[in-house]
């Protein structure tokens, strides 16, 4: 029993002893707050020479951390104990986070180089004005194909998925918004209605397309699909990009009827230390060059215009991910519907999985 | 003093209960009972009685219901034959290595397994039967979950079987029965409660698998534990979510409590 009593006793103590250490850490990091700032974006998401050039540019010194959903990085600010100076959220994310009152106003008068951006990918529904966030990628949801195993058709249409020949070829990305979106502009109705009974055709629409679904999958499509387990796949264009470079078979198209268009933007969480670095990393990010170099690296749509003009021909005047403006007319951001839509637009797509089989 | 010495070792372990079983219980009792807008309200529950949620239960269970069948009909035989060996220790240890791998890296050597390019369907395919569909189907969903709880079923059947006391058996064979006498009127009810313990690890577990069903069946299969990702992460609907996370402990406890209790009956028989 006293062995017991001491194992409790030593147990106890070093709790403590974490405890404080915790503490030292933490209060060693915040007092540092004015030369170091903290990057929170996507992984994979940045051409990291620019960080250190922004380094030696300013003196400031980069903590770079990244993460794998917009929920998991919602979360992790939302608790608190963060100090992400800059964060990357995609669009329906920042409507949630200036809700939730979780992001700061940007001073635009410290970001002089916003005058390089394309005027259509600003002022959009999800931030009105820009206050608090600027786009740093955009892109479409289409579908990626493998000609090699299609023939002829080019997917210029939604409704070419339903073609009888796809028998058991096709995967779908597991999100419900993209695929009802998709059920939805198959129809030519907008991937944000909240008309009920739109909604219920194009469930049933997407019902019929099920004798050619393989499957409903995540990230892995892009190794399904870089296999060839697959010749199909409806899917984000940045991921496209990704299967296209390791698989050259593959192609690219986004349906005339529309599809989504979606940003991922910078923005300020409240949690931030370093406000005044985080507005020099936006601009430095914003500098023409600058946003060349990194959409050259990472390979997504980028919303500068400047930069864009400085990109090779060879990737500005690719339409399968600059498509002209005949198709960006056509496409739809995501407007924040609110949490009773998103659950019943949920709710209709986990009924489409169940009655899948 | 013993009872005294005995309930202050009991502070640490009521404090675990309260802080790590209690309160989440309660607290996903209570978010259940919470609707988007943060009121009181029962509709989570009534919209999970009267929906597809419904039909998601079934199906949840009738794959769990297969998945413990199939595992069950393996694990059995498999512990017995162990039990024989030589080296059963050695060989127990060899079932149970695989588990000390991550479940999600398992899944994804499956994707790999059975792809259409994957040793799987090559072999068909020499044999002469031809490539076939394997992923996303029924068949690699229940396959590859019943891989994945064989040695949670192995494990308590063996201690089971370990424990019988062999003299139980010459003596069934002295007094003239057979074989398949002796299995189903000695060993087996001997041995039940490692089945009934063995079912239980398995069952239970299975209900709310989520990972395999989108890796393995492409959401093909779908049970409760998708919805309850699904109301977690997507549409943050935390109180549909806990309302389903509150069914299954209820369902785990009525299994928890009809297995349980037998096997309770058992052990005092054993005492007597």
């Amino acid at each position: 029993m006293k062995q017991l009593m001491r194992m409790f006793i030593v147990v106890t103590l070093a709790v403590v002893v974490l405890l404080i250490g915790v503490n030292y850490l933490n209060s060693s990091q915040s007092t540092s707050g004015n030369d170091t700032l903290t990057v929170f974006n996507w992984g994979d998401y940045i051409d990291e020479d620019l960080l250190t050039e922004f380094e030696e540019e300013t003196g400031i010194r980069v903590i770079y951390e990244t993460f794998d959903s917009n929920e998991a990085m919602l979360t992790k600010i939302e608790q608190g104990g963060t100090t992400y100076d800059i964060a990357v959220p995609s669009e329906y994310t920042i409507d949630k986070m200036i809700e939730q009152e979780l992001l700061l106003e940007l001073d635009h008068e410290q970001l002089p180089n916003m005058e390089h951006l394309n005027p259509d990918f600003m002022d959009l529904s999800f931030d009105p004005g820009n206050a608090y966030s600027i786009p740093y990628f955009w892109g479409t949801v289409g579908i990626v194909y493998n000609p090699t195993v299609t023939g002829d058709v080019d997917f210029s249409s939604w409704d070419d998925l339903w073609n009888e020949e796809f028998e058991n070829e096709i995967l779908l990305v597991d999100g419900a918004r993209e695929i009802m979106g998709m059920g939805l502009n198959s129809l030519g109705y907008s991937l944000n209605t909240k008309d009920q009974s739109e909604l219920a055709a194009a469930q049933e629409k997407l019902l019929t397309l099920s004798p050619n679904i393989k499957a409903i999958v995540g990230d892995e499509m892009k190794m399904l699909i870089g296999n060839n387990e697959a010749p199909i796949g409806v899917v984000w264009s940045g991921e496209a990009a990704d299967m296209m470079f390791e698989n050259e078979d593959l192609d690219y198209a986004i349906p005339e009827e529309g599809s989504n268009l979606w940003f991922d933007n910078m923005v300020i969480p409240k949690t931030a230390d370093n406000i005044e670095g985080a507005h020099q990393f936006i601009n430095f990010m914003l500098e023409p060059e600058h946003a060349a170099q990194n959409a050259e690296y990472v390979g997504y749509s980028t919303p500068n215009q400047s930069g864009f003009e400085l990109l090779p021909a060879e990737i500005s005047e690719d339409e399968r991910f600059y498509p002209d403006e005949e198709i960006t007319d056509r496409l739809e951001v995501y407007d924040n519907l609110g949490q009773e839509m998103l659950s019943y637009y949920n709710e209709l797509f986990l009924e489409f999985k169940i009655e899948l089989r | 003093m013993e009872t005294r010495s005995r309930n202050l070792f009991l502070i640490p372990y009521a404090f675990w209960i309260a802080l790590f079983v209690i309160a989440p219980v309660m607290l996903v009792l209570f978010f259940s009972f919470r609707g988007l807008d943060g009121g009181f309200t029962l509709s989570n529950w009534t919209h999970f009685f009267t929906s597809t949620y419904f039909q998601l239960t079934l199906s949840s269970f009738w794959y769990a219901f297969l998945i413990t069948l199939f595992a069950l009909l393996i694990s059995y035989p498999t512990a017995l034959i162990l039990t024989k060996t030589k080296h059963k220790q050695l060989w127990l240890l060899l079932i149970i290595v695989p588990s000390w791998i991550n479940i999600l890296l398992k899944v994804y050597a499956f994707l790999g397994i059975f792809g259409t390019y994957g040793p799987v369907n090559a072999l068909l395919e020499t044999m002469g039967i031809g490539t076939q569909q394997i992923l996303f189907t029924d068949f690699s969903f229940v396959f590859v979950s019943v891989y994945i709880f064989i040695p949670f079923m192995i494990l308590p059947i063996f201690n089971a079987l370990d424990k019988l006391n062999p003299t139980l058996v010459d003596a069934s064979r002295d007094l003239g029965a057979s074989s398949w006498e002796t299995f189903r009127q000695v060993i087996f009810p001997l041995t039940a409660s490692g089945v009934k313990a063995g079912c239980q690890l398995v069952f239970i577990p299975s209900l709310s698998l989520f990972m395999i069903t989108r890796l393995i069946a492409g959401n093909q299969v779908i049970t409760l534990g998708t919805a309850i990702e699904q109301h977690f992460l997507v549409t943050q609907d935390w109180g549909m979510g806990s309302t389903i996370a509150v069914f299954l402990i209820a369902v785990m406890a009525v299994i928890m409590f009809l297995t349980g209790d037998r096997k309770r009956g058992l052990a005092n028989e054993k005492n007597v």
